[in-house]
């Protein structure tokens, strides 16, 4: 295949019909597209060690896998939103609502004096309650935006206030800390060599490739996204995908939440503030496509590793704060530029 | 007034105009007749600026213009007023009016008192009896078409084109359009009038002109000619169209629908579909005719369970009544819709050949709950094979492909659910005469399978050439049936014309 064949590939109807796909392209610039986000990942590695000798440790390697992984878990629920074209921007209060729960469960039971009743709760017990919390108000997200059509921005604006002022309430305003060394096993402990989070981010990430690729849903949540009209003719449930989209989004968050309580012995009223914005924009750096159907939810992994690093690097460097802040916003748009400008010249 | 000189034009090869003339004269109502596909609108769009690139000449005032946009063309005096208006729903009828051509005040601050004062002037002139400051949302559609006409009016425009005017209006607003027309006449403006409704001409118009085939076939004075000659020159084609052989040995009932009805979605009192009844054999291909907005389809998307709420009537699949009340349960009871705008409603044109021929099939194509690659690689092979699609491979991006491949591929995908009833909306839009004749020959082999079809066509030579019977539908009512041997072109037009019959 010449290498004039491939820049016009768009026009196949005028190449013979061949079933078999090129083993290989025959061009550097498609590769140079494809790995676009891991060669800039790259090159920021090497920069940041060029500018400082603790960057490249194994420690610190491990420390900045440790704090991405709770956005790892956001960002891949986001990624299944954002390809259905939504968006879920509750995740952050649902996070602080679920660690809540689930430290306040784990330290406190219900108890129910009228009744004469206490309900203690096992550490498995806290866990699942947590998860069920994420994923029920995940699926009232999915509810409102399927059932009556309100938009998802909307739904899930809503559900931020909602899932903040609930948190406020079960904790009134008071952290809920000392939650005992068990249950930070899951945000600090080790586990064959490797910090726990991480295994729990891999997993899900594991799981969630698996199921864009080789399920139906995941199928049925490309199509969604890349045309939804095409896709309710093909006589798929579009209410019921989406629901399931935002529950599992729900139910990543509450995991979130369980790491970060855990990790901090503690569970915050206001944290997760402006999570939902951290995984909106690894989902971006990723490669994902705001109005949906395209995108993958490894391009989000590295879209979150590279906001790690630029996280930590920027520490290590001694930049301010608020720089941080300022060259976060460039790196964001410069990626969707570049993105932009490649699907352009497709 | 205007004069069309040896107007010629092509789309890609395909001649769309072929050296027509035309003549439009000051004080006159021009009424230009033709079928769909005629080149009616093609012709319309040169004239106003949409097209600047033709070949021939165009003298406006005894020059020669030529138009590089629509807003040339509309400051030069021509204007056109679209079948779908174009309006700001939730702007007042002067900033609708004022739009792009604010007046504004030595500070820079829009002049609303003027703007308002003129607009009062303009719906005096038109007798719209309505505030300025109304929202356009708020207006009926007459009224909006009004407004239309009266933005055309704010720029002195000596030529307004109307495409389909009372399409989407009542009767009552009828009389009032057309008395707005007699006073432009008066005026001595110059109208063209497209429509396919042959009384309204008749009542209008002053002079003619029929298009067929993008070619200009016969001009006059409207009151040296009727309504048959009329018909008749708007048809009278002499390509010989393959008209297959009937079949004599009818198939069972497959599909019967009676008394369908629907809604219009917004004006409730309104009807989409008015009690339609008809049978589907077991190897019939059932042709659908009507003309814009007969509710062709309407009737389908009914019939495939997308408008659940706004629909009454029942259906019967294979002597078992059945509500089908979404997609999925058409489905399942074995219908498959081949949609009218495939880029809209058929693909998905961001994924690949494979996934798009898959989509509708997944549940086969698992194990345990996995999607099995292999089987979705054989299952989209086959239909490349088999329909001839030509693409680079089946992980080629839909989108990249022609319409003709595009359309093989959406029915690729519906052949693959293995349906009984085939429901295919303007099967050949927008796509080239080879794929035309091997999607015919695809249609024929499905009959001769087994399957009942029915394809909607607003093309009379692809309804004749490829239907077993026709019914024809106007203003969502079933006009007329003909079985092959008495189906004439006349006939069916006739029967797809509103109010004639």
């Amino acid at each position: 295949m010449s290498p004039k064949v491939f820049v016009k590939e768009e026009k196949a109807q005028v190449q013979p019909p061949t079933l078999k796909a090129p083993a290989f392209s025959g061009s550097y610039s498609r590769y140079l597209v494809k790995f676009q986000s891991l060669i800039a990942l790259f090159i920021l590695c090497l920069i940041i060690s060029l500018l400082s000798d603790k960057f490249l440790t194994v420690a610190n390697g491990w420390n900045v896998m440790r704090q991405i992984s709770v956005n790892i878990c956001i960002s891949v629920g986001m990624t299944l939103v954002v390809l259905t074209a939504g968006i879920d921007l509750s995740v952050g209060s649902v996070l602080a609502l679920c660690g809540a729960i689930t430290a306040g469960l784990l330290k406190f039971g219900i108890e129910l004096p009228s009744q004469d009743l206490f309900i203690g709760f096992t550490l498995l017990g806290v866990v699942l309650a947590g998860l069920l919390t994420g994923t029920l108000l995940g699926t009232f997200n999915g509810w409102t935006i399927t059932r009556f059509k309100v938009p998802p921005f909307v739904a899930t604006l809503a559900v931020l206030t909602i899932a903040r002022g609930l948190t406020m309430l079960y904790t009134k305003g008071f952290p809920i800390s000392g939650l005992g060394a068990d249950f930070a096993y899951i945000g600090t402990g080790w586990l064959l060599g490797i910090p726990v989070p991480v295994w729990i981010s891999g997993i899900i990430v594991g799981l969630a490739v698996f199921l864009t690729n080789k399920t139906r849903l995941g199928r049925y949540i490309y199509a969604i996204g890349g045309n939804e009209s095409a896709a309710r003719l093909s006589g798929i449930n579009i209410s019921k995908v989406k629901t399931t989209v935002y529950a599992i989004a729900g139910g990543l968050a509450a995991i979130g939440g369980i790491i970060v309580t855990s990790r901090l012995d503690s569970a915050q009223p206001n944290a997760g503030i402006s999570y939902e914005l951290d995984a909106i924009a690894a989902v971006v750096i990723g490669g994902t496509s705001l109005s949906g159907g395209r995108g993958s939810i490894l391009g989000t992994v590295q879209g979150a590793i590279i906001i790690g690093v630029l996280n930590n690097g920027l520490v290590l460097l001694n930049v301010s704060p608020f720089w941080q802040q300022v060259v976060k916003g460039m790196v964001i748009l410069l990626a969707v530029i570049i993105d932009k400008a490649n699907s352009k010249s497709e | 007034m205007l004069v069309a000189e040896n107007i010629t034009k092509k789309f890609s090869g395909v001649v769309a105009l072929e050296n027509v003339c035309l003549e439009i004269e000051a004080g006159k109502v021009t009424a230009l007749i033709g079928e769909n596909g005629a080149g009616k609108s093609t012709l319309m769009k040169i004239l106003s600026g949409v097209y600047p690139d033709y070949e021939g000449s165009i003298l406006f005032r005894g020059q020669v213009v030529n138009f590089a946009n629509p807003r040339e063309a509309q400051r030069a005096g021509i204007a056109i007023i679209h079948q779908e208006l174009n309006l700001v729903p939730y702007l007042s009828i002067t900033e609708n009016i004022f739009l792009g051509r604010e007046i504004i005040t030595a500070w820079g601050t829009l002049n609303q008192k003027e703007m308002r004062r003129r607009t009062q002037l303009l719906l005096h002139k038109l007798n719209l009896d309505v505030n300025p400051d109304t929202l356009v949302g708020e207006l009926k559609v007459g009224q909006q078409q009004v407004v239309e006409i009266a933005k055309a009016l704010l720029d002195e425009s000596e030529v307004i084109i109307m495409d389909e005017p009372t399409s989407a209006i009542s009767d009552s607003e009828v009389e009032v359009l057309f008395g707005i027309i007699q006073g432009l006449k008066r005026e001595n403006k110059a109208i063209v009038y497209v429509s396919h409704k042959l009384d309204e001409l008749f009542r209008i118009a002053d002079r003619f002109v029929v298009l067929r085939d993008g070619r200009c076939i016969e001009s006059g004075s409207m009151q040296e000619v009727c309504q048959e000659r009329l018909i008749q020159k708007m048809v009278g084609r002499e390509i010989n169209i393959s008209r297959k052989k009937t079949k004599n040995n009818q198939g069972k009932a497959l599909l019967s629908v009676e008394n369908i009805c629907l809604k219009h979605p917004v004006r409730k009192d309104q009807s989409l579909l008015k009690n339609i009844s008809f049978t589907l054999h077991q190897g019939e291909i059932l042709g659908l005719f009507g003309l814009m907005g007969a509710g062709r389809t309407e009737l389908l998307e009914t019939i495939f369970g997308l408008h659940p709420k706004l629909a009454t009537g029942q259906l019967i699949i294979s002597q078992q009544p059945v509500t089908l009340k979404s997609p999925a349960e058409a489905i399942k009871a074995g219908l498959a819709l081949v949609p009218e705008d495939r880029k809209k409603d058929g693909l998905v044109l961001g994924l690949d050949v494979q996934t798009n021929i898959c989509l509708t099939t997944l549940p086969d194509l698992e194990d345990a709950g996995i999607l099995n690659n292999r089987k979705e690689f054989s299952l989209s092979e086959k239909y490349i094979r088999d329909l001839k699609i030509k693409t680079s491979s089946e992980k080629q991006t839909a989108g990249n492909l022609s319409g003709g491949n595009q359309q093989k591929i959406v029915l690729a995908k519906w052949l693959a659910t293995k349906p009984r009833i085939l429901l295919l909306d303007e099967p050949t839009r927008g796509i080239d005469i080879n794929a035309k004749s091997e999607i015919y020959k695809l249609i024929q082999e499905l009959a001769d399978a087994g399957l009942g079809i029915i394809v909607v066509s607003s093309e009379l030579p692809e309804i004749l050439s490829v239907s077993d019977r026709i019914l024809v539908m106007a203003e969502g009512r079933l006009t007329a049936e003909f079985a092959m041997e008495e189906a004439t072109e006349d006939g069916i037009l006739k029967a797809a014309i509103p109010n004639t019959i």
